[in-house]
């Protein structure tokens, strides 16, 4: 379960949001601009929100009132970044296994993970080899692999071509059916949002505007 | 038709390489700490520092040599006291690698912290929300990015060390075998009746190793440029 209370004032964007959320996957679905990445970025702690209290599991991650403010290192949450961010000087497999061996967690896995996400053959390719979907997936997979508590994704099929789309948005969905893992994906594309999420929490310039399950935001959006 | 290389001018040859590596190996850790300071951290008294890492770039050499004999000779403030424990610094090779570390320390730390600058924040980033230490960030993402420009900044300081006259002279005289390196060699064969021989051969070693070094720096500052963001 996740607890988020966030206030923040950027020069033009006033972010307020609150919300507790226990389903699996819960989608911040927006535009552009509606501050949905600045909560994925509180929630991970690259952002210290001016006011707010964000708890996962019963673990106080962040409360300004109370002082507290875990390291990021620390906080536990696998974060898929809208542009991969892959360590361009290891290759797939010593990319993936980065966060496991950073936390000294046992990698034992991986080999599902890497079944999974189709990713046997890439292991011993460097990551400027890539296609946008493969790099995709081997951040998805490196998140997981960190045995995180959150899995935060960010956009994960934004500037992926059609094809590729289709298949890391088949990838996830088998993800989620496999793995037992509480995830929070933002979005502004309704058909990831009904292909993947169980609640949807609508964001609109920085504020909630809404919140709906899934069988009712897809009717909303007529899919 | 030009004579060989004697073993007198091989002996100032080895030691000036000598000298040369060991100054690099011993600041690396040094410049690698404070490179990354000045690159990622805004503290009280930056300014102070960058302008005394400049202060050997601008100062004349024999000043700097100078200073190092108050600081570091048998009786210099450091000095006496490492005296103590058994250390002696002036008039002694070690001095001239002491000599040779703060000459080409600016040099070093500016290549590597160019370096540094160049890592993407976002790569960094990425390792912290995956558990990574600041010190696991720093030896696993930012250093291996960083290698093209911490080994040109080798290079440039092993030659800056290499060519080393003034401050090597003021602190550690002219011994042979122990501090007379190939550019104080070259100094006083100039002032033998005779000499221009070997002032020759050893001008020509001298061009050679610091042609090869900055070449080598060139080469490798060039890629380090060229080189596209991965990511």
């Amino acid at each position: 379960m996740i607890e988020v209370a966030v206030r923040h004032a950027f020069e033009d964007l006033a972010i307020d949001v609150e919300f507790v959320a226990d389903s699996r996957c819960v989608a911040l679905f927006g535009d552009s601009g509606a501050g949905k990445t600045t909560l994925l970025n509180a929630i991970a702690g690259l952002l210290s929100p001016q006011q707010g209290r964000i708890v996962l599991d019963g673990q106080v991650l962040f409360d300004r009132a109370g002082q507290v403010d875990m390291p990021v290192a620390a906080r536990e949450v696998g974060y898929v970044f809208q542009d991969a961010r892959l360590f361009p000087h290891l290759n797939v497999r010593a990319n993936l296994l980065y966060g496991a061996r950073a936390r000294g967690r046992a990698t034992d896995r991986f080999e599902a993970v890497v079944d999974l996400l189709e990713l046997g053959a890439l292991l011993g390719r460097p990551t400027s080899s890539l296609s946008g979907g493969e790099r995709q997936r081997v951040a998805i997979g490196r998140a997981l692999l960190s045995s995180p508590r959150i899995l935060l994704l960010d956009e994960p099929l934004t500037g992926l071509h059609r094809e590729a789309r289709v298949q890391v948005l088949e990838h996830l969905r088998r993800l989620k059916q496999a793995l037992q893992i509480a995830t929070l994906i933002v979005s502004h594309q309704p058909d990831e949002v009904v292909a993947l999420a169980d609640e949807v929490i609508l964001l609109r310039a920085g504020q909630m505007a809404g919140r709906l399950d899934v069988a009712a935001f897809g009717r909303s959006q007529g899919l | 038709m030009m004579s060989p290389i004697t073993p007198d001018e091989w002996q100032a040859l080895a030691l000036s390489l000598r000298i040369g590596l060991l100054s690099v190996l011993v600041s690396l850790p040094f410049a690698l700490g404070l490179a990354w300071l000045l690159s990622r951290k805004r503290f009280p008294g930056r300014l102070l520092v960058e302008a005394l890492l400049f202060l050997p770039l601008t100062l004349p050499p024999v000043v700097t040599g100078y200073a190092l004999l108050v600081l570091f000779g048998r009786h210099g403030w450091i000095g006496e006291w490492l005296a103590q424990i058994g250390v002696v610094l002036a008039f002694r090779w070690t001095g001239a690698v002491l000599a040779a570390c703060v000459m080409g320390f600016p040099l070093l730390v500016l290549s590597i912290r160019v370096a540094f600058d160049g890592v993407d924040r976002r790569l960094e980033q990425a390792a912290e929300t995956l558990g990574a230490s600041a010190w696991r960030r720093f030896v696993t993402i930012v250093v291996p990015l960083s290698v093209r420009g911490i080994v040109a900044g080798g290079v440039l300081a092993f030659a800056r060390a290499f060519g080393e006259f003034g401050a090597t002279i003021t602190f550690v005289s002219s011994i042979p075998g122990e501090t007379r390196t190939l550019p104080i060699a070259i100094y006083e064969l100039m002032s033998l009746p005779g000499g221009e021989g070997g002032v020759q051969r050893l001008t020509l070693v001298a061009l050679a190793v610091a042609f090869a070094a900055t070449l080598a720096a060139a080469l490798l500052g060039g890629a380090m440029w060229g080189r596209g963001r991965h990511d």
